[in-house]
């Protein structure tokens, strides 16, 4: 490593990054229910009735945003893996642990509130939709990611091996998602047309950005205070973390 | 040739030698002491770049290991403390095949005269887990009969094998010394070796330090 | 270059064949697998043909996931691993080797049971001659994707569970391709398009795969 690398990454140690992380949180939290407040309030309040689907399509205000943080924060865990990997950079795997449980979460959510709304539009919990497929495999792939840290004893083995799984796994999702989509063309005999209205009203989609933003807002804070929990589990013990915890006591 | 500098090694969340370094010229040999647990086998591991250093870095002839790859692999042979012999294939086998890998020209002959030479001869077309341990390291070292690649490193060469072995492994190792190799070595039995300059180093002590710099 | 490859792959075939046992039990719990689903679903032939593509392709895969947690693990075991890592060749071109060899010893013995299997089903001969086809170019990615799962659980707790885990979501495109060839051809579509979306696969499976597989297994020599 050249020390011109250093300087830039000098909120890349944990020592430094630490007590960041334990500013930012606040703000997060506090701008992820400001976000919520307003966007559920517009989705249950302001925006109008749905011509077809009633009341019911309100679950789209949760499910569309867990669905969108679901992928991107794989993307997200894939980059910070990916950093990790090729800098050496301690920060980056463990950024990738946190972000790891928050996108099962949201994969999770997402199947979940599909199936509720899938109950009361389609007649069924589960349909072999492409989307719902492809959904129900990344909750596979992170199920896998986790499995595999989890099963490894030294932390820096496996945050190596997680970042291997991670960019492997991100090669694969559109492959997966492009073969599950043609799949689904072919098999879909009796179609359940699964394109939602084409003219969404304006309130609707500013409910679901504002959503959008408040789960995203949502998932930073969590993932910052896993990280600081790694990080001490990790780092207890350096002199660092002993001074903060006889600080505390 | 070889040259380590401020090499940290930190195995879980323990600290096992901290600013060790030293330097290894042709024709020279260093013995790695060390109690049990004091970082002997993961130093072997680092000069084979098999194990990253916490910190630190190792260089041959001049440049950084971790760089050169393929090419410094070329020059090493190395022996774990796993023998590394397949049990389903029998020793000549075994030898051969570990030439090929290594990219090496050993035919059939000169084989089974390294397998002579070590005593196992009667048993080449054995399968080796049909062996005793001191077999089964006889058959390992076998490969050092014919190799010459540049840097040996050798974790516990001598464990398992009676004294005659012990006597001709330490004369293997002579000999490459003589030809201008380089070899690293740990090992509990202080075994003489006819040729090169030997140099010691303990693992021991909180910060390990060489006597030499 | 070429040598050492040639040198890898003659290597693991010469292993498996001192260890038979191995393959044949593979190949009976494929047979068995297969076996299975018409004593669950009933015997009747029109029901038994629409389903032979998928149910075979999932033996298959299952049948790959039984051979795949030792590709490595013995050779780990045994200290092998660490010479073939040491070796003067890129680690990619070892594991390449050991990845057409374990085709060669765990897929392709499936690729030639699929046709006896596929009678049991009632499939007609063209439709038989597709599946075969669509397991011969399929394999060989199951054995290169899954070669990657083998070495990131490595030396791992629970790795064969967790081996699965990881490996059959990647699995899934394989399936997809491989049993659509057969649909395909049974509803007149043509398998062309399926089997060379397959062959893509396998391609990327062989020559992509073999480097995180390196990298996951120097991960684990650490």
């Amino acid at each position: 490593m050249s020390n011109g690398l250093i300087n830039w990454f000098k909120y890349a140690s944990p020592q430094s990054f630490y007590p960041l992380a334990g500013k930012l949180i606040p703000w997060f939290w506090a701008l992820a229910a400001l976000f919520g407040v307003a966007g559920l309030s517009i989705g249950f309040l302001l925006a109008p009735t749905d011509a077809q689907q009633g009341e019911g399509y309100r679950i789209i205000f949760l499910h569309v945003p867990a669905s969108w943080l679901s992928m991107f924060i794989y993307l997200v865990m894939a980059f910070w893996a990916g950093l990790g990997l090729a800098f050496n950079i301690r920060l980056s795997g463990m950024m990738a642990s946190a972000l790891a449980p928050t996108g099962a979460l949201f994969a999770f959510l997402s199947l979940w509130t599909g199936a509720l709304w899938g109950k009361p539009m389609w007649g069924a919990w589960w349909v072999w939709d492409a989307r719902l497929t492809s959904e129900l495999i990344l909750l596979f792939l992170y199920i896998g990611f986790i499995a595999l840290q989890a099963a490894i004893d030294d932390p820096r083995r496996a945050d190596k091996a997680g970042a291997i799984l991670a960019l492997v796994g991100v090669v694969n999702i559109p492959i997966i998602y492009f073969s599950v989509k043609w799949w689904n063309t072919l098999h879909q005999g009796a179609s359940v047309s699964l394109t939602k209205a084409p003219s969404m009203a304006a309130m609707m989609l500013w409910g679901m950005l504002l959503c959008a933003l408040a789960c995203w807002m949502y998932s930073i804070a969590v993932a910052l205070m896993r990280v600081r929990t790694i990080m001490l589990e990790r780092e207890r013990h350096t002199d660092w973390v002993r001074a903060l915890l006889t600080n505390q006591e | 040739m070889l040259e380590a500098s401020n090499l940290e090694c930190v195995r879980g969340e323990r600290r096992l030698f901290a600013d060790l370094s030293f330097r290894l010229a042709a024709g020279e040999m260093l013995y790695l002491q060390g109690s049990n647990g004091s970082g002997k086998t993961s130093l072997l591991r680092m000069l084979c770049a098999l194990t990253p250093a916490a910190s630190g870095d190792i260089r041959w002839r001049g440049r950084a290991i971790g760089k050169l790859g393929e090419e410094f692999r070329s020059e090493l042979c190395y022996l774990g403390h796993l023998n590394a012999i397949k049990e389903e294939l029998t020793p000549l086998e075994n030898l051969l095949l570990a030439a090929q890998l290594a990219q090496e020209s050993l035919d059939h002959d000169a084989a089974l005269d390294a397998l002579e030479l070590v005593g196992l001869l009667g048993r080449e077309d054995l399968p080796c887990r049909y062996l005793s341990q001191g077999q089964k390291r006889r058959a390992a070292l076998a490969r050092l009969v014919n190799e010459r690649r540049a840097l040996w490193v050798l974790d516990e060469p001598y464990v398992a094998l009676d004294a005659a072995a012990v006597e001709l492994v330490a004369g293997l190792i002579g000999a490459h010394l003589q030809r201008g190799g380089l070899a690293v070595l740990t090992t509990h039995q202080a075994v003489p070796v006819t040729a090169g300059t030997v140099r010691e180093l303990s693992l021991d002590g909180a910060h390990a330090t060489s006597g030499w710099g | 270059m070429l040598r050492a490859l040639r040198a890898v792959i003659g290597r693991d075939l010469r292993l498996a064949m001192r260890r038979q046992a191995d393959i044949v039990a593979a190949m009976f719990f494929f047979i068995i697998v297969v076996s299975l689903f018409p004593l669950g679903v009933g015997p009747e032939p029109d029901q038994l043909r629409r389903l032979a593509p998928g149910v075979l392709w999932v033996a298959a895969l299952l049948a790959t996931m039984l051979s795949l947690p030792r590709l490595f693990a013995d050779d780990h075991r045994d200290g092998t691993l660490e010479q073939l890592a040491l070796a003067p060749q890129p680690l990619g071109l070892i594991v390449l080797g050991k990845v057409i060899a374990h085709w060669l010893v765990a897929g392709l013995p499936l690729v030639v049971l699929a046709p006896v299997l596929g009678i049991q089903f009632d499939l007609p001969s063209d439709a038989l001659a597709v599946l075969t086809l669509s397991l011969l170019i399929g394999t060989p990615a199951l054995s290169g994707i899954g070669a990657i799962g083998a070495a990131l659980t490595l030396g791992v707790r629970g790795g064969g569970v967790l081996l699965s885990l990881l490996v059959l979501p990647l699995y899934i495109p394989v399936l997809i391709f491989g049993a659509g060839a057969v649909d395909a051809s049974v509803s007149g579509l043509g398998p062309q398009a399926h089997l060379s979306l397959l062959g893509a696969l396998a391609l990327g499976g062989v020559f992509f795969a073999p480097w995180p597989t390196a990298a996951a297994l120097r991960v684990a020599l650490e």
